[in-house]
């Protein structure tokens, strides 16, 4: 069966994008990533050290792995941009998980500058995939200056809480005319699963899996989990119902 | 001359981004690499013809790990 995610006439098999920061070592890093069956992997543009400058992980990546460069970090439009215009250059691509930190504690969008920034960067070519609140019209802002694609948050960035609303993400992706890559939050598969289920396209997952005990497990537990959730979502779940329904035929009961 | 690389002050005798690279002792053909100067991305293939002024503020950077 395909069914491929598509984002900016990109096509992947895999709706699973995962990150690769936190991870206890780098071949855990490799294996977990081979084992999530993700396509698509972020990175962040950070200025290199100038006393004994060496070699980053994305050395390891870049070949193997299509590179989704984000903002992180940034606090300001101008930083934003700067950082998308860098990471173009750096890894020649016009992809950017763009993203707009209004509190240093909480890792909150700053929907404000993301909007801004997301206008400018569409109008400089680049696709955008802003990491947003899970609020429908911030996510319906996003998507008519041109992104391609929003990433609501399911709960606070590396906070492990899973879908805080899920009944804003489930409006979200009823009304988005582009698709909803849930991002941040995730703690383990059943809110991945639960993601899927609601109705987004992919979900974006690092820490939930690097920080676990077994990296490489959990990151097959996620491929599972995305799989499963989309395939339910797809089949159509029952209605819920207050009163139970027996399963059984009523008639040529024993006894009766 | 007085550029500002990388968030830090520094003194060099560099006149253009692929000497600062030499001087900073940066293989210029490293992978991934990306420079600005003064918020304007400066493209690979014009590093050598790229000329510094006094105070200009250089940012080095390359893809690290992320989420």
């Amino acid at each position: 069966m395909t069914d491929p995610l598509v984002i900016a006439d990109t096509t992947f098999s895999s709706r699973l994008i995962a990150g690769t920061a936190r991870y206890p070592n780098q071949q855990v890093m490799l294996d977990a990533l081979a084992a999530s069956g993700a396509e698509l992997v972020t990175a962040s543009i950070r200025r290199i050290s100038l006393e004994g400058y060496s070699g980053s992980l994305i050395d390891l990546l870049g070949d193997k792995y299509r590179i989704l460069p984000n903002t992180a970090g940034c606090v300001t439009a101008r930083d934003a941009i700067l950082t998308a215009e860098l990471a173009r250059e750096a890894l020649d691509t016009n992809w950017v998980k763009l993203e707009l930190i209004g509190d240093r504690e909480l890792l909150y969008p700053d929907v404000e500058q993301l909007v801004h920034a997301a206008d400018e960067l569409v109008r400089k070519g680049f696709v955008v995939l802003p990491y947003c609140n899970e609020d429908p019209v911030s996510c319906q802002k996003l998507a008519d200056v041109g992104c391609a694609a929003v990433m609501p948050l399911g709960s606070l960035i590396g906070s492990g809480m899973g879908i805080a609303n899920p009944a804003a993400i489930e409006l979200i992706c009823s009304r988005s005319p582009v698709p909803v890559v849930l991002d941040a939050g995730i703690g383990t598969a059943s809110d991945a699963a639960q993601a899927m289920e609601l109705g987004c396209d992919a979900v974006m997952i690092d820490t939930a899996i690097a920080k676990s005990h077994d990296p490489v497990r959990m990151a097959a537990a996620m491929r599972a989990a995305v799989e499963g959730g989309r395939l339910a979502r797809l089949a159509g779940r029952i209605p819920k119902q207050r009163f139970a329904e027996p399963s059984s035929p009523q008639l040529g009961l024993v006894g009766s | 001359m007085h550029l500002r690389i990388n968030g830090k002050e520094a003194e060099l005798a560099a006149t253009t981004i692929a000497e600062l690279l030499a001087e900073q002792g940066i293989d210029p053909k490293t992978r991934f690499l990306a420079i600005a100067v003064n918020g304007a991305v400066v493209r690979r293939a014009d590093w050598p013809t790229a000329f510094l002024a006094a105070d200009d503020n250089v940012e080095i950077v390359r893809p690290f790990q992320g989420g």
